[in-house]
């Protein structure tokens, strides 16, 4: 069965709430109904048939065309199947996912993967600030799933991640992987200053080296471990030139010492600390 | 006893009979795959039989280094138990003692059972603090740091409660070198067989037991039925021509891995012939009454 097409006439007025439009949600619904379906975020309403072009097919394989950075939360709480989007999206793409794949081709705004349990989210472009963090007040960012970002993320890539896998092919900001509770963020280009700030646990990866690096790291060495070439055998899939780093020798810095400190930052740029 | 003769082999019209057992399988990795097989070959020593070891554990077979999780070589054992239990405690203590230690050593599952054994989630406690816990995708493991480096090690391990313990053949011949070529044919036939193990040494055992013992609190006795050396003395399951017996006891992941690996004993036995190997095939059974499985050797003739 062919997927089910949403595009998006033109640029809406107001930023939208996509978080109706994921599989689980869309299931067993006619295209009538889905027309009906309000995606406002102000007093003004709006439905998908105002807003987008519907071409009607397997709830389970959704495709957005069109896209871009107004439509917010979109894929939140999906819990499988497929969502594609084509073009860039707002805020919170992802958040709460406890399944199924969401491939945005284009770039994400702030808090993608937010809270995201379980599942895939794949970022063709960029990311924004707090890829895969907790929105203020919540005690955890990402606590499960892999989610792959082919360009650049913003600030605070991985903030108070808890478990799961984070890789940005490209380069990270300032204060990656900044409270980490555990899990794995892998960043291929170069960080901004403090990763790993007040880290706990979990590994940060970095391909390219990074700005100032934080006092509470202390040098543990260069080693090639079997473990990181275990993770590699296991991103291999989502990220070739991430499992290729994994595997190369690379420089342990425990910490951070400022809080428990059973953390560790990898370098992946030789013997420069 | 009455059977029927194929290739000049006489076969038993009997049957083994077998056990319900736990099982688990594991699999080791190394830098190489002779440090792969040391380790595998020290976790699974002194585990012949559970009346004395409390486990029966050998190496199923070797496995290249692209059938590993870690791309190393390795070797899946397999480890049977009587009770969860003594399974649980058996894994922890042999791959605590014998796989962690050995040098650039790592530990996976073998096996995706009903149910699961604490593997690493119980080793875990040496790393004093410093272990590191990964979980990438469905796999969960430990890192746990030691003075090679780290050993690393799945959380748990599958474990089966369809393990089946005690399929046996008894071979035997008119020599001890005749009766040995037939019971090493075999055994080398039975290791090819995929989920099987053969827990005595070499996969061979030459002091096949009989239940209890005229003497109180020994609990097996020589299994005199079949010792040539009685023949005229007890009441005998040896014919004439009998000079030597040796048994070959299986333990499988599941009843279809026992009936084939018998299987495959039988025939290499058969192939051998009788001037050259055994003249007879039988095997071991307590009349039925005890073990839920029962193979009768006319239904695996080659």
């Amino acid at each position: 069965m062919t997927r089910l097409t949403l595009t998006l006439r033109q640029r809406p007025g107001q930023r939208l709430d996509l978080s109706p439009l994921v599989p689980h949600l869309l299931a067993g619904k006619s295209a009538h109904e889905i027309e009906r379906i309000e995606l406002q975020t102000t007093r003004r309403r709006v439905a998908v048939g105002e807003l987008f072009r519907l071409r009607m097919g397997d709830a389970g394989q959704i495709c957005i065309e069109g896209s871009c950075e107004r439509l917010d939360y979109v894929g939140r709480e999906m819990t499988g199947g497929e969502l594609l989007v084509e073009g860039d999206v707002g805020i919170q793409a992802g958040r709460l996912m406890t399944g199924g794949r969401l491939t945005v081709r284009g770039n994400a705004g702030p808090w993608a993967a937010s809270g995201m349990k379980s599942g895939m989210l794949e970022i063709a472009g960029a990311a924004g600030d707090r890829l895969a963090g907790p929105l203020p007040g919540e005690i955890g960012g990402m606590r499960g799933g892999i989610v792959v970002v082919r360009g650049n993320a913003g600030e605070r890539a991985g903030d108070r991640m808890r478990r799961g896998t984070v890789i940005v092919e490209g380069e990270v900001g300032p204060y990656a992987g900044a409270r980490m509770i555990a899990g794995t963020l892998i960043a291929l280009g170069a960080a901004g200053p403090l990763p790993g700030f007040l880290l706990k646990r979990g590994t940060i990866v970095l391909g390219c080296g990074c700005g100032a690096l934080s006092p509470t790291f202390v040098d543990c060495g260069v080693h090639q471990l079997l473990a990181n070439r275990y993770v590699a055998a296991m991103i291999e899939h989502y990220s070739k030139s991430a499992a290729k780093l994994m595997r190369r020798p690379l420089r342990r810095l425990a910490g951070d010492m400022a809080v428990l400190g059973k953390g560790e930052i990898f370098l992946g740029n030789g013997t420069k600390v | 006893m009455p059977g029927l003769t194929v290739k000049g082999v006489r076969i038993d019209d009997t049957f083994a009979e077998a056990f319900g057992m736990r099982a688990t399988a594991l699999v080791i990795t190394a830098d190489s795959a002779r440090w792969a097989r040391q380790a595998a070959v020290t976790m699974t020593g002194m585990a012949t039989s559970v009346i004395g070891c409390g486990c029966e554990a050998g190496i199923d077979r070797e496995l290249t280094s692209k059938q590993t999780p870690d791309g190393r070589p390795g070797v899946r054992v397999l480890l049977f138990a009587v009770s969860t239990a003594a399974l649980q405690q058996h894994v922890q203590t042999r791959v605590g003692q014998c796989v962690l230690t050995s040098p650039g050593s790592a530990c996976y599952s073998g096996l995706e059972g009903e149910e699961s054994l604490r593997l690493g989630d119980g080793l875990r406690y040496f790393g004093d603090g410093w272990q590191i816990s990964k979980r990438v995708g469905a796999k969960h493991f430990w890192r746990i740091p030691v003075m090679d480096g780290e050993f690393v090690c799945e959380a748990a391990a599958g474990l089966t409660k369809k393990a089946v313990g005690g399929g046996n053949l008894l071979i035997i011949g008119v020599t001890t070198q005749t009766t040995r070529a037939a019971a090493e044919a075999a055994a080398a036939a039975i290791a090819k067989v995929p989920d099987v193990i053969a827990p005595f040494p070499g996969g061979i055992v030459r002091s096949g037991s009989k239940v209890g013992s005229k003497y109180k609190g020994v609990s097996a006795s020589t299994n005199d039925a079949y010792c040539p050396t009685l023949r005229g003395a007890v009441k005998t399951a040896l014919d004439n021509d009998a000079g030597s017996v040796l048994e070959i006891v299986i333990d499988g992941l599941t009843s279809d891995a026992v009936a084939s690996a018998m299987r495959a004993g039988i025939a290499a036995i058969v192939k051998l012939g009788p001037k050259r190997g055994a003249t007879r095939i039988g095997a071991g059974n307590y009349g039925g009454k005890l073990g839920p499985h029962h193979y009768y050797l006319r239904t695996l003739l080659p």
